[in-house]
């Protein structure tokens, strides 16, 4: 059994219509995709972990189509997204971080970004002039190692100026009975726009201008 | 804003209909297990949880006559119990089990879950599900927010399929407030993984008066 196989999965959408103020036209849409997965380091130090970084591309990429179709939204509708892995206890936060590269590429491919995965991978993040797509702001993320049940809270930005106030966020994710000792659970998340009674100023979505990924 | 603000915006979503209940999230999820224990479930097994957390209209006070919360459960049987099977992409008469649950808010009564859960969610939820002989198998309490609720399933046929007995854990961080009420469903279109323990099988239900 390949340790990408998908072991167990939890899709979870919420509509948020108030949070006792003024009723939002369209209700925030946020969306999260949880996916437990065999950790196949735990238990001993493997010095070469990357091969499994490689082999959760197709994971990655995956989680994100089935998400977005869970939200039923199309992708033009995705203003925020974040990122998260909780390693079970015979495993080691560094097996959390090869999330990394496949969760946030699966993304911003998705969402149209034109920006590297090799070239990231690299450590030689393209940086982008005039106008270059989509998905440019780096996916925020945290990760822990943590019995079953543990809670993460999975950070949110805007997907293409980092800086917008509006969109800073945080979902709250976890998988009742997972992780077990040998298991990963990878998350992503994606939210369909800003806080639902935003207004404490800073940059608006609007107002980006520099395309860099950070305003 | 006013309840009457609240009822306009509502109908927005929902094609029309106007609710009773003032809902202030919608959550649904599903969890869906491929392999236990090293084994392959195939079909895999799946469960929907559809959530509402509401406004609790007798929240802070001993209110004798709970009709509003009882109207309330009803349409949020139909509400959930189509949120869950619409999760799932099943034909209704596809779901294997259910269950239903909620959480009181801490200003509220334990009185005000079971005015919810108990008179008339059950209807419209077998509807949403087909048919449904057997009883709803329910939990509730008080909670705080971020209070975890295990919800109970069993067969909606049959209560005594040993195979179906299971529950689903049912949480959301920011709710419920003080003056709120979860309130939550689950349909499922499996039973356990990878269930060994005998009973009453699947295949062996008459449905006729929701117990075998």
């Amino acid at each position: 059994m390949e340790a990408t196989e998908i072991r167990r999965q939890i899709i979870t959408v919420e509509d948020i219509f108030h949070e006792f103020g003024p009723r939002a036209q369209e209700p925030l849409r946020r969306g999260a995709i949880a996916t437990v997965l065999r950790n196949p380091y735990a238990g001993r130090h493997e010095p070469d972990i990357l091969p499994l970084m490689e082999a959760l591309n197709p994971v990655g990429v995956a989680m994100a189509r089935e998400l977005l179709r869970a939200m039923a939204v199309p992708e033009s509708r995705i203003e925020g997204y974040g990122k998260g892995a909780i390693v079970g206890e015979a495993g080691e936060l560094e097996h959390g971080a090869l999330w990394h590269v496949p969760g946030g590429y699966a993304m911003r491919e998705l969402l149209g970004s034109r920006t590297s995965r090799d070239a990231y991978v690299a450590g030689q993040d393209n940086a982008p002039t005039g106008q270059p797509g989509n998905a440019l702001a780096i996916v925020p993320s945290t990760k822990k190692v943590a019995g079953p049940g543990a809670t993460l809270d999975i950070p949110l930005t805007h997907i293409n100026a980092a800086y917008v106030r509006s969109h800073f966020d945080a979902c709250e994710v976890r998988v009742p009975g997972s992780p077990l000792a040998d298991e990963l659970v990878v998350i992503l998340v994606m939210s369909t726009g800003a806080r639902i009674h935003a207004r404490v100023g800073g940059l608006k979505a609007a107002d980006i201008r520099r395309w860099d990924g950070l305003r | 804003m006013g309840y009457a603000d609240r009822q306009a915006t509502l109908a927005s979503w929902d094609e029309g209909k106007t609710l009773a209940a003032m809902i202030r999230k919608l959550v649904v999820q599903v969890d869906e297990t491929r392999i236990e224990m090293g084994r392959h479930i195939d079909p895999p097994v799946r469960k929907a949880l559809a959530m509402a957390v509401i406004d609790n209209p007798c929240a802070g006070r001993y209110v004798e006559e709970l009709d509003e919360l009882i109207t309330i459960g009803e349409e949020l049987g139909a509400l959930l119990g189509a949120k869950a099977v619409e999760a799932l992409g099943i034909a209704p008469g596809e779901a294997h089990s259910y269950g239903k649950a909620a959480i009181v808010g801490e200003a509220g009564e334990l009185e005000h879950a079971a005015a919810i859960l108990h008179p008339k969610l059950g209807a419209p939820l077998r509807h949403a599900v087909e048919k449904g002989a057997a009883l709803v198998p329910s939990s509730k309490k008080r909670g705080g927010m971020g209070t975890a609720i295990d919800v109970p399933l069993g067969h909606k046929d049959a209560a005594f399929v040993r195979s179906h007995f299971d529950a689903m854990e049912a949480r959301i961080g920011d709710a419920p407030r003080a003056n709120e009420i979860v309130v939550a469903v689950v349909v499922t279109d499996s039973g356990r993984p990878l269930p060994r323990i005998g009973g009453l099988q699947v295949g062996d239900i008459k449905g006729d008066d929701g117990l075998r």
